[in-house]
């Protein structure tokens, strides 16, 4: 018995300490990155790079032999425009869609929801491209009378529908959080089922609701393969969903490969991964603001 | 006894551990690893063969019935672009490197601040066609138009601009698909039409790869777009192209690119860090071969004709 005492006085502090590990590392490993990321796009920062031009022109000519251009104006606005039209599909589809699987359904159908939505999200980036190459491209084509399909349009819904099951599945567990007590509560103050959801569930489950929409928001700006392919990978600034855009991500990928290491492209290039960095890095801190400011009320 | 194993595990090391993993994330961007002709564990010769998206279906071709020929010797190919692939050459991951272009005067001059100088080979020669949609009713056009078209400043955008009534495509706009940037057929077409300081246009579609550029004309009927004349489908129709205003249009053809009447035609090319030796100098041999040289005709592009051949064979003895 004593010695059993000793080992678990040795071993509780041995415990706690890898934990801690684990914590700390989390907060290395981001610092790191950004760290690197910075490292290797800083340098262009020190030899007279004009950073109102970055962000404000939309010329992208990286590999003009005469005449090297870096604007990102255009690439901002192909990832913004994607991510925003992502986001007026998804998120009404993505909550109604939890709501309807949390609440409405027998329970064999909910099992067979979660099963297809999770099928979803296994579907790789590269073939959620492939079917906006070839698919999508025909149908917009034919629905909408353009002359061609790689656009806002089809990048959007692919970006919507990948991004559909991460906010499922994070706000239906969010609304599975919610004591069943309230709902009892609600039914007994005669409310209608609609009632239940709109006026006890959504706003007890809010935090977790905006969680699941910021993270499907953070997919959508990360994804790279599919809206590579589906939105036309052209430098322009849309004037309608039916007009091509090239996203940040994108950029980044296809040229990475190309540029020489340390070149005024290659850094560059780093540049924007610094600037997505910080997009994501506001749209948490955005968030993390918002959740605060609900709990003090 | 579980608790006991948890234990002999001291912090200090762990910490360690931590760290070195991060240090090793850190450190690994700027490392470079050099692996050349490297066996695996059958005894299989592996030839690292990366490079040029045009060339990619080639060398597949030539890989595969190579393995027939010599199966102790695996080639591997993958493509990514000329740019990806002489990258790769100099940071020494790859054997050969394919090239639909010459390689620059400043990766001339990275490859030999590495230590060796990249030799170069001619293996067959590619007319790069411009592709429309097969109900398009236009039948040739000009490097010029091309140029307007294609070129910064260009001032053509619409299809009757060219003189030319394109009922299938009812918006009238010319969609001009072109490629990424690290392509070969990219850079070619550039030079070809604008000269060497000419640029792009802005916001044309850019794909990833010769095939895809020839699957979307055929299915947009508004498009333009140019790839290799190797991967013409039912789908589209290649334009012939003149010289200039004026000048007889020619059709992309293996008798055109060899007698040089069709203007925008280049040579492939194989890069090796260095002369080539053993396994990688057969292979080079074998492709300079009769047996070689069918599969890039076979494969729809031009092979080189035969004193140009003997020559190569020639050099390659030589050293």
């Amino acid at each position: 018995m004593i010695d059993r005492h000793r080992l678990e006085v040795l071993t509780e502090p041995a415990v706690e300490w890898i934990i801690r590990l684990c914590g700390i590392s989390a907060i290395i490993f981001v610092f790191g990155i950004f760290f690197f990321v910075f490292r290797e796009g800083s340098g262009i920062l020190f030899r007279g790079f004009d950073l109102v031009e970055f962000f404000t022109s939309s010329q992208w000519v990286p590999t003009s032999i005469g005449n090297k251009r870096y604007g990102i104006f255009a690439l901002i606005a192909g990832t913004a425009s994607v991510t925003l039209l992502a986001m007026a599909i998804a998120v009404p589809f993505g909550l109604g869609t939890a709501v309807f699987v949390s609440e409405f359904c027998t329970p064999k159908l909910k099992e067979a929801f979660k099963i297809v939505i999770e099928l979803l999200a296994a579907i790789p980036s590269v073939v959620w491209g492939f079917i906006g190459l070839t698919i999508m491209n025909e149908l917009i084509i034919r629905l909408f009378n353009a002359p061609i399909g790689l656009t806002v349009l089809n990048g959007g819904i692919i970006l919507a529908l990948m991004s559909i099951p991460i906010i499922v599945s994070i706000a239906e567990d969010s609304l599975k959080a919610v004591p069943d007590s309230y709902r009892e509560a609600a039914e007994a103050l005669g409310a209608s089922r609609w009632q239940m959801v709109y006026r006890v569930l959504l706003p007890a489950a809010k935090n977790g609701l905006l969680a699941a929409v910021l993270l499907g928001i953070a997919r959508a700006i990360g994804e790279t393969m599919a809206v590579l392919m589906a939105t036309g990978h052209a430098v322009r600034i849309p004037r309608s969903v039916l007009d091509p855009v090239r996203t940040l991500t994108a950029t980044i990928a296809a040229e990475l490969g190309e540029a020489p290491v340390h070149s005024d492209h290659y850094q560059v290039l780093f540049l924007i991964g610094v600037v997505l960095f910080s997009i994501t890095f506001l749209v948490n801190l955005t968030a993390d603001l918002i959740v605060k400011g609900i709990r003090q009320k | 006894m579980a608790v006991r194993l948890k234990n002999s595990l001291p912090t200090n090391s762990l910490f360690v551990l931590w760290l070195a993993l991060l240090l090793c994330l850190l450190s690994a961007g700027c490392s470079k690893k050099s692996e050349q002709e490297s066996g695996d564990s059958s005894g299989k010769t592996i030839i690292q063969d990366l490079g040029s998206d045009t060339m990619v279906n080639l060398a597949q071709a030539w890989a595969e019935e190579y393995a027939t020929v010599n199966p102790s010797v695996s080639i591997e190919v993958s493509g990514g672009g000329s740019g990806t692939g002489i990258a790769a050459l100099i940071s020494g991951t790859v054997d050969i490197a394919n090239c639909s272009r010459r390689m620059h005067p400043d990766e001339i001059r990275r490859a030999k601040e590495t230590g060796a100088e990249p030799v170069e080979f001619i293996v067959g020669f590619d007319a790069l066609a411009v592709y429309v949609h097969k109900n398009n009713p236009m039948d040739a056009i000009t490097i010029g138009q091309l140029a307007e078209i294609y070129g910064e400043g260009g001032r053509i955008n619409r299809w009757s601009q060219l003189g030319n009534r394109n009922p299938a495509c009812a918006s009238d706009e010319i969609i001009r698909i072109s490629r990424q940037s690290n392509s070969g057929t990219y850079e070619y077409f550039r030079e070809a039409l604008l000269g060497d300081t000419g640029d792009f246009k802005l916001g044309s579609r850019d794909l990833h790869g010769s095939k895809d550029v020839v699957e979307l004309v055929g299915r947009t009927p508004c498009a333009i777009g140019y790839s290799g004349m190797g991967y013409v489908t039912e789908k589209v129709k290649m334009l012939k192209v003149a010289k200039k205003d004026g000048d007889r249009a020619v059709e992309p053809s293996i008798e055109s690119t060899l007698d040089r009447t069709y203007p925008i035609a280049r040579p492939l090319y194989m890069y090796c860090f260095g002369k080539p030796d053993g396994e990688v100098k057969k292979y080079l041999l074998w492709i300079y071969s009769g047996a070689g040289q069918k599969i890039v005709e076979s494969t729809g592009y031009v092979p080189l004709p035969d004193p140009q051949r003997a020559a190569a064979v020639k050099a390659l003895e030589g050293r």
